[in-house]
This record gives C-alpha cells, structure tokens and sequence, in this order.
C-alpha cells in the first residue's frame, strides 16, 4: 500500500517548500525540487481522493486459522 | 449377582466421571475459609446460600489479579476432580475473576495501584499515533452500534484508510482471552503472517455497562497486553465517565468509539486544505525563486553587452566627453573673448585712427601752415621775382636788342661772342637782332681798340 508514503509525502513537501522559501538553491536543485514537489502534491492528491472502502473481518474457520473476509455491517 | 466395588475403585470411577463430565466450567460464589498454607497454593471454599464445595487454586496458576479475601464474590475457571485418598471432590481453579460490585471494585483499585506503580500508565510508554494509518485494526464485537460507529466516522473522514476488525466478547468470563489474542493477532505476533493489510493503529472498543460487564477490560492479562502492544492502542469502553484500567495502559483513551475513529483518523478535508496551502506555498516559492533567476540572467544578460551596445556606450561617452570639452572651450573661449574686448577697447582707445586723425590734423594743420608760408614765401618770390623781372626786363637783351643791339652767337659752339678775338675770319656766326636773325661770315675782326689779333684757334687771320 503506497498508503503509508502520504505522511512522508506530506513531511517532504513541506521540506521542499520551507528549502524553497529560504531561497538558496542553485537552479539544478530548483528544477529537482520543483518536479519533486509537483510529484508529491499529486501523489497526495490522489490519496485524498481515493473512497473505495476497504472492511475486513478476521474470522476464525474450522481449522482455528485466521482469515480476512470483507465485512459487510448489518444495517 | 451384585458388582462389589472396592471403594478405590469406586472413587477412581467417579473421579473419571466428574472430570470426564466437567472439562472446564465456570463456576460463581462466595469466598470462605480462605487458607494460605506454606506451599503457596490457595486453599478455599466456594459457597452460595445453601450449598458449598472445596476449591484450589495452585501456585502454578495464572497469577490473581487481585487478593482474594474471605467473603468476596468471584466467578472461577474451574475443572473438576476428585482427591482419592480422602474421596473428596475439589474445584481445581484456574482462573478468578471477581464478582459483585465490592470485589470488582476492590479488585480494580487493588490491579490500578499495582500496576500504576509498576509504570504501566506512564506517559513515557504512550506512542505517538500516526498521521494517516496505513490501516486500522478494530477490537470490538462485530455487532453492535460500536462498530457501526466507528466505520461512519472513518468512512466520513477518511474511506480508503483499510480497516481489519478481530471480533471478540467484550464481556464475560472469556472476553479477556480474546481480547489478549485479538491484540497479538493485529500486531502480527501470531505465527502466521500479519493480517494484509498492514496496520499502523488498533482500536479497542465497546459500549457502555456495568462495572462487572466492563470488567474484561480491567484484566491484568488486558492491561499487559495493550501494554506490550508494539501498535499504538486507542481503548473507547464504556461511556464517556468509565475508565478502565485498559484505558489507563492505552496510548490514548477516547471518550466514545466515535470520538477514537476521529483521533485515528484525519480528515480529508483538513488535508487537502493543508495540502492546497502547501501547495500555494510550493507555488509562489518556485514562482519567486523562477523570477530571481530570471532576473540574475537578465542582469548577467545586461553586464553582457553586445557590441552594438558597447559602441553606443561609447559613443555616449565621446559625446559626453565632447560636450564637456565644447563646453570648456566654450568657456575659454569666453574668457578670451572677453579678453580680447577688453584689449579692443584699449586697442580701440589708441587706435591708429586716432592717431592718424590726430596726425592728420597735425598734417592738416602744418600743412596750412605750410602752404600758408608757401604762399608767404612764394608771394615774396614773385615779388622779388616781379622786382627782378622788372629789373631784368630792363636787362632783357631783347629789349636791348629793340634798342638796336644784337647778340652774337659763334655757331661753332654757340659761344656768345662778346670779344671779337673769339672770332677768326671765315667763322661763322649767327646774330640775332630784335626782329630775326642774321647768318653771317667773319670777314675780320678788330680788336679794340683797333689792335689786330691773330686768331688763337690758329685761324689764320685774313687781311
């Protein structure tokens, strides 16, 4: 699950932004920092836009082993 | 014919029956003659209001969670068997619970302290909770109006955040063993691998109750399971006024399941207004830091001059350089200009002009003088003149000759003759009267006197 890179993503962003802010980057780094920026906010985006919903239940079948099944809540 | 049993048999068969009966059940009652020999097992009775049996708890067993006094109520997992040597049957107890309000509560107050003390509660053991979970596992029953809860409030805030839910009793006398079991299961702890998808948090929730229903959830085995939990545990039992000892070991205690459904997890709202604005921030930094560029190389562009431009600088720079000079010579120019006025004026004041003006009428003036004395003067001479034409008049020797006088002239060489010697015979002269001329020969002279001369040219005198 690429899930767990939305807070590194976010924490990066913000980086590149306060590096950018201050100023002192040569173009090279200015280049690298705007694509990578660019790159996160639409990774992030993306993550915040996603609503497929995913319930699962652990259930234990005959065997005692222990299986994930999509729960549907009774309504 | 009648089976005679001896009666170690006969004890030996209902040994096999009670234990054969009875596996392992839960039994309920009243504590009493409560003995703690040196061995270190438990020896107690169990009673209700009209019956009794012998119970044990041996040293081995699950440690209590809390000191059993004589009197308290307590609920036991118990198997049952029976001692032959004295052909009693005894509850062997595994595990006590306590029953009733006065022994749950003394047992609360009696683990909380314990464990308190151990540092179970600390905040130094609280971990963080992440941002946005990569998933989350529930510990709940999976019925109910808990989980329902819980899933609108994620589902509100933040749907694609993946959900596991380990259903489990939350009360009752096995509750504790599943709630143990559902913790190691989400933490990946069982030997098979950990539940897909990964989780980052876990929640442990269940509704409101009594102090006896809640009472899993004030379990030592509870606690030091949350306690060990390497996922953060967010514990939402009972309501918003119950506090368990598994919501002292959790890492957060939320007052409802939906108020832990918040904490685990943000919402989208939030962040996207968090990212826009981070993103606004990303946006205007590169759009300052794309201008200062811009600008550098437009500078280095400047300071880079075309030679079009350096001609141009150059030539503002004669023509400044020109200006100045004009400018200077103007000036010098001025000042001998002004120079040379002056000079002028004084030149102007003696001018030859003046001079000559002067000197003219200086001329002018001697020369009326002179031609004043001029006149003077030659009035004078004609005077004298007059005087002497007068005179000379009188000695005009025409006027002589009207007398009746005559000029001789030798012709020869004109000598006038005045002695007659001058003269040889046979020369020729030329005797000029008052009216005409006479051309004559000398026929003979005579002296005066009437001397007769020889003539000295060597003329030989005639006679």
């Amino acid at each position: 699950m690429a899930k767990d890179k939305f807070e590194e993503a976010l924490k990066r962003l913000e980086e590149l932004v306060k590096r950018m802010e201050a100023g002192d980057l040569t173009l090279d780094e200015s280049l690298k920092a705007f694509e990578e920026g660019i790159r996160l906010i639409r990774f992030c985006t993306r993550k915040l836009d996603e609503t497929e919903r995913r319930v699962e239940i652990l259930l234990r079948d005959e065997q005692g082993e222990t299986a994930a099944v999509p729960f549907l809540p009774e309504e | 014919m009648q089976e005679v049993w001896t009666v170690s048999r006969l004890n030996e068969r209902i040994k096999d029956l009670l234990e054969g009966s009875f596996e392992c059940l839960w039994v309920e009652g009243e504590v009493s003659n409560l003995r703690r020999p040196a061995s270190g097992h438990i020896y107690l009775t169990l009673k209700d209001e009209r019956s009794q049996i012998r119970a044990v708890i041996f040293r081995t067993a699950a440690r209590m969670p809390f000191v059993l006094e004589d009197g308290m109520h307590i609920a036991c997992r118990a198997r049952l068997t029976a001692y032959l040597p004295r052909g009693e049957y005894q509850l062997i107890i595994e595990r006590v619970e306590p029953r009733g309000l006065g022994a749950l509560q003394r047992a609360f107050e009696q683990l909380k302290a314990r464990l308190q003390e151990e540092g179970l509660f600390d905040e130094r053991h609280k971990k963080p909770l992440p941002l946005l979970p990569r998933g989350i596992g529930v510990v709940t029953s999976p019925t109910g109006a808990v989980i329902r809860d819980i899933l609108q409030v994620t589902g509100r805030r933040f749907p694609s955040v993946p959900i596991v839910i380990f259903p489990v009793r939350v009360q009752g006398p096995e509750a504790a063993p599943e709630i143990v079991r559902a913790l190691a299961v989400l933490n990946g702890e069982e030997g098979k691998a950990a539940p897909p998808p990964e989780i980052e948090v876990i929640i442990m929730a269940r509704g409101g109750g009594s102090l006896e229903d809640l009472y899993p959830f004030n379990t030592e085995e509870v606690a030091r399971a949350v306690f060990r939990s390497r996922l953060p545990v967010v514990s939402a039992i009972g309501h918003e006024t119950d506090f368990t000892i598994a919501d002292f070991v959790a890492d957060l205690r939320a007052p409802t399941p939906s108020a832990a459904a918040e904490m685990v997890v943000p919402s989208r709202e939030h962040l996207r207004r968090q990212l826009a604005e981070t993103g606004e921030r990303f946006r205007q930094a590169r759009r300052r830091l794309a201008a200062g560029w811009r600008e550098r190389v437009e500078r280095a562009a400047l300071r880079l001059k075309s030679p079009a431009r350096i001609l141009g600088d150059y030539r503002l720079l004669v023509d400044e350089r020109r200006e100045r000079l004009c400018a200077s010579l103007e000036r010098r120019l001025e000042g001998r200009r002004q120079e040379l006025g002056h000079l002028h004026g004084r030149l102007e004041r003696v001018h030859p002009g003046v001079m000559i003006g002067t000197h003219r009428m200086l001329l002018t003036h001697r020369r009326e003088r002179l031609i004043a004395g001029i006149g003077v003067f030659l009035r004078n001479r004609r005077s004298a003149l007059d005087r002497e034409g007068i005179a000379l008049r009188g000695l005009d020797p025409l006027g002589v000759l009207q007398r009746g006088y005559s000029i001789t002239r030798r012709l020869a060489d004109g000598l006038i003759v005045k002695r007659a010697v001058d003269l040889a015979a046979g020369e020729g002269i030329a005797v000029r009267l008052a009216a005409g001329e006479i051309r004559a020969r000398v026929e003979g002279i005579r002296e005066r006197g009437g001397v007769h001369h020889r003539n000295p040219a060597g003329y030989e005198g005639r006679e």
